[in-house]
């Protein structure tokens, strides 16, 4: 963690393991670490070493065994199945491999969606909409649906979707596996600026060592222990 | 509006699959339509029947007669107002397919018992006037084209002979449901025609059509009137109109109860098909819901995409189906119009259609919604990809 960022995310003892049959898979092995507040982190590790489970612990969306996850001065390991739909709808934004846009729904609604569970007016709604399309340079696509655009043009629709609510963290599962090398460069290039410019805090896993070098700090998960990356460069 | 339109949108996503599953409501809703219809017609006798009407006839069976004598004894009962003699006919008019009831009357005192029988002044009299006169419903006369004054003969099965009627008189109804098949002649004519062919058959009435001044008082004359006649060679029973048709309904109950399971059978068969399509639907989408849950929707506002997208389909199908019952009611009721005299959809069986059409749109969707709520994230995510 950068020395002198305050902590926005503080994980002590997390443990998780998973059943297959009869037997109990450890993945997860009381982690402890933070993350400032404005870092951009990349979980690095080999398949199965536990990345995209502790992203979903850290986004919420999965329960650890034992062990705190407090974001924001929120312990969220104690949260209800609806306070946490609550907590991640107002707190995390997300970026999906397969960017998960809804196929049926034009990119402006697309943006759009997460904005119903807020009391915003549609006018209001539109406004947002536009200023994430704008941000995410998809203003001229917003009318066409996520079959009408290529896979990087799609991605971008899901950062503008994820970080419509200003979300205290985003999360982000192999943002740039899916693309070609091009769309890649861009979506971490977007993501960057997101992190420099607004300050976004961003958690992302990566196979890619060339999108990792993009982060502040990078993190080896390996049989559910972590370890700071050497190149990780602040 | 914007679930709405996603609601929409996503109904109609596999359009092929959508439009199938439309058309499979759309003929589950007239088939159960039309079903409830014929059983509706088959009640429709007991629903016009007046609560101030009642039968007397034979209590061993209504195929043995009864003594003309009784007609004025049942006159002076208190609280009767008119006795109309009445006789199934059983003519034939060409052949058994052209069949219609025919009733032998008292024109006199039948007519004023069935206001529900619009007849000219004219007409009327003209009927009650010629012994050899005919009255007939509106639908019959138009069926075969008729005209007053024309000569009907219609073929004895009950009574031998061929029998000769001048029609004197055309009735409409009242209701859209009254039945405007009926073929009334004169009791008399009858009468005095068994007096020369067939002395021992003579002066002799199927049942007597009787009004009572009050629907109150149907119990105690009906009582008074077979109290009457105990112990005679000819014991009546007395009972409602109403009762009287439900007893001749009971006889073909097992009829209609098979059509009411065929009614109700059709209903589940197109749950299951519906039920089906949505099963299919969430799993394609589990994903999505996933992500949807991601981004903080909770299970009630999965449940309402779910519920409302089999609820549009549904209502879909049952508006096409309760819009094609009634051409196709109307197709039927022209075809076997011999059968069903009046075969009006009703409007409580549009309400059933809507009811049943709900029903199977809610049960489809409760597995679906149940699953979809259920699916934890990151298993709805591992599903993408």
């Amino acid at each position: 963690m950068n020395s002198e960022a305050q902590a926005i995310v503080e994980i002590r003892n997390l443990s998780k393991s998973y059943r297959r049959g009869s037997q109990i898979v450890p993945v997860l092995n009381k982690l402890t670490f933070d993350i400032g507040k404005g870092e951009f982190l990349a979980l690095m590790g080999p398949s199965g070493s536990g990345k995209s489970t502790l992203l979903n612990l850290i986004a919420g969306i999965d329960k650890a065994d034992s062990g705190t996850i407090i974001i924001g001065g929120i312990d969220i390991t104690t949260l209800s199945e609806s306070e946490l739909a609550h907590w991640r709808a107002n707190n995390v934004g997300f970026i999906f491999q397969f960017y998960n846009l809804i196929p049926v729904l034009s990119a402006f609604e697309n943006v759009e969606l997460p904005l119903l569970l807020t009391g915003l007016s549609r006018r209001e709604r539109a406004e947002h909409v536009n200023v994430a399309l704008s941000i995410v340079g998809l203003a001229d696509r917003m009318e066409h649906y996520p079959g009408q655009l290529s896979g990087g043009q799609q991605q971008r629709v899901a950062i503008a979707r994820a970080i419509i609510t200003d979300p205290v963290i985003l999360v982000a599962d192999e943002p740039t596996g899916d693309l070609d090398r091009v769309s890649a460069r861009e979506i971490l290039d977007l993501m960057e600026r997101l992190n420099a410019e607004s300050g976004k805090t961003i958690v992302m896993v990566t196979h890619d060592p060339r999108a990792a070098e993009k982060a502040h700090v990078i993190k080896h998960l390996e049989k559910g222990v972590l370890n700071v990356h050497p190149e990780t460069h602040f | 509006m914007f679930i709405l339109k996603l609601i929409f949108k996503n109904a109609f996503r596999h359009k092929l699959r959508t439009w199938l599953t439309i058309s499979g409501i759309t003929i589950a809703i007239l088939a159960f339509g039309l079903l409830r219809t014929v059983i509706s017609t088959w009640y429709s006798g007991v629903e016009s029947s007046s609560a101030t009407r009642l039968i007397t006839r034979n209590s061993i069976s209504l195929v043995f007669f009864l003594p003309l004598s009784y007609e004025e004894k049942i006159r002076h009962v208190p609280g009767v107002k008119y006795v109309s003699r009445d006789c199934w006919f059983g003519g034939i008019y060409i052949d058994e397919k052209h069949f219609f009831p025919n009733f032998a009357v008292d024109p006199k005192n039948y007519l004023p018992l069935v206001p529900e029988f619009l007849v000219p002044d004219d007409q009327q009299a003209a009927f009650i006037r010629d012994r050899k006169g005919a009255l007939a419903g509106r639908k019959i006369v138009e069926k075969y084209h008729w005209k007053i004054g024309d000569t009907i003969a219609l073929k004895g099965t009950i009574f031998p002979g061929t029998w000769e009627f001048v029609l004197r008189a055309i009735y409409h109804g009242r209701e859209k449901g009254t039945d405007e098949t009926f073929f009334l002649l004169h009791w008399d004519y009858l009468n005095e025609r068994l007096k020369k062919t067939s002395p021992h058959r003579a002066d002799q009435v199927g049942f007597y059509f009787i009004g009572v001044t009050s629907p109150n008082l149907a119990s105690e004359v009906s009582q008074s009137i077979d109290k009457m006649f105990r112990n005679s060679l000819a014991e009546t029973l007395t009972e409602t109109e109403k009762a009287f048709q439900l007893g001749f309904i009971s006889m073909s109950e097992a009829i209609v109860i098979a059509i009411q399971m065929v009614s109700f059978v059709v209903i589940i068969i197109i749950m299951a098909v519906m039920a089906n399509t949505m099963a299919m639907t969430a799993r394609e989408r589990f994903g999505e819901y996933a992500v949807m849950k991601t981004l903080g929707f909770s299970a009630r506002h999965l449940a309402v995409l779910i519920f409302g997208e089999s609820m549009i389909i549904a209502m879909i199908g049952c508006a096409a189906g309760v819009a094609a019952t009634f051409p196709v009611a109307k197709a039927f009721g022209q075809a076997l119009d011999n059968y069903f005299p009046s075969f009006n959809v009703a409007t409580e069986t549009i309400y059933m259609d809507i009811g049943a059409a709900v029903l199977v749109g809610l049960v489809a969707a409760i597995v679906p919604a149940w699953r979809a709520i259920q699916i934890r994230i990151a298993d709805g995510l591992r599903r993408i990809g």
